[in-house]
């Protein structure tokens, strides 16, 4: 096993910031959409319900100008393994980067065909694109359900595929997306 | 002779008369009251589906016209199934206590060409204020129709009271819509 500090090509530091500030995002509107759902109806959920719904649109917006950044920024090169892994790690991010936007185009529909429409922040109303229909709300809840879990499957796989090249290669791969230039990542 | 006058005076005050006596009728079908709500700056359309109307209105005498209105509460609808279920309950409309609001005109005076201010009583959840509703009138065949909107503030009604006071959660201006199809209303 390879113990020597390697010299790793790091992603940029907007890059690094994106990612961050996204996983934080993704998680904290994935476990409150989960939370608020089977609530009562009270202040506290109409509240729930909103901020989840600014904090998705946040994440769709962020999303684009992270796409944006990652096309016109070449990443580091993949770190040394199988040829499988290589293509496991980059459909994984492809399905990472469409579901950063379905998920939250779904959550906007549902909305819209709820009757709901969102205004973001209270203050920027967004266009309905779908009608106001019950059925077609109800497809369109089930639908921002199953990509939202079908993200947190592929963010739990992301993340152990980390943690595996972290502590059982011990590769520094981790090193590449982490906040500040550290040594001690590679034992 | 003189059962000729009796007849024709008769006659004559039955035709003065009739038109401030007559009841116009509200067509249910296209008529329309909607309220529009802000949750957390979002807009939420609501609806009342059953009401009903007694006008007796002459757009050539606006002074001697009576206006009521009562409004099935309980025909309410309001986003979704969450909301509805909402609706009834005593902090909102407390739908068990006070199936009905209504409306009953105090003056109506003319603003313009077939356009009217109609001051009133609201009367929501046992709770009665004044209101004044700006009225605009259009005569299509036999029908004309009536609308307008007003701006009512719910915690004058204690519509949404206890723990959704908060005016940051629901905005306490509450915009109604109508439009009103009346038969038997005179020519503007």
């Amino acid at each position: 096993m390879n113990r020597t500090p390697v010299v790793v090509e790091r992603y940029t530091p907007v890059a690094i910031a994106f990612h961050w500030l996204l996983a934080v995002a993704i998680v904290v509107s994935f476990c409150v959409g989960l939370y608020m759902s089977d609530l009562a109806m009270s202040p506290t959920r109409l509240k729930l319900f909103n901020w989840h719904k600014w904090a998705g649109m946040t994440i769709f917006a962020l999303s684009a100008l992270r796409l944006l950044w990652r096309l016109t920024h070449r990443p580091p090169a993949d770190v040394p393994m199988p040829a499988w892994q290589q293509r496991a790690a980059h459909g994984a991010h492809l399905a990472l980067y469409l579901l950063f936007f379905a998920v939250p185009l779904a959550g906007w529909a549902y909305s819209s065909a709820a009757g709901f429409p969102v205004v973001v922040y209270g203050l920027i109303p967004l266009p309905d694109f779908v009608p106001v229909d019950k059925a077609l709300a109800e497809g369109l809840k089930t639908l921002h359900h199953l990509l939202a879990f079908a993200l947190a499957f592929v963010v739990l796989a992301h993340v152990g595929a980390a943690l595996k090249h972290q502590f059982l290669d011990r590769d520094g791969l981790l090193l590449r997306m982490w906040p500040r230039k550290s040594s001690s990542l590679i034992s | 002779m003189k059962t000729y006058l009796v007849v024709s005076a008769l006659a004559l005050a039955a035709g003065f008369a009739a038109p401030a006596c007559a009841q116009q009728k509200l067509v249910p079908a296209q008529s329309e009251i909607a309220f529009i709500s802000k949750q957390m700056g979002v807009p939420v359309d609501g609806k009342f589906k059953k009401f009903d109307a007694q006008v007796a209105f002459d757009p050539k005498k606006p002074d001697a016209a009576k206006i009521a209105f009562s409004i099935d509460i309980g025909s309410a609808t309001l986003g979704s199934a969450e909301t509805e279920a909402e609706l009834v309950k005593p902090d909102w409309f407390n739908t068990k206590l006070f199936p009905q609001a209504t409306f009953q005109s105090s003056a109506v005076k003319a603003t313009g060409p077939g356009k009217f201010d109609v001051a009133g009583k609201l009367v929501i959840k046992g709770a009665s204020h004044d209101v004044v509703v700006p009225v605009a009138l259009a005569q299509a065949g036999a029908n004309t129709t009536a609308s307008g909107a007003f701006v009512i503030k719910r915690l004058d009604f204690k519509i949404g009271d206890g723990d959704w006071k908060d005016t940051s959660m629901v905005a306490n201006d509450v915009q109604v819509k109508f439009k009103l199809t009346l038969t038997g209303v005179g020519a503007l």
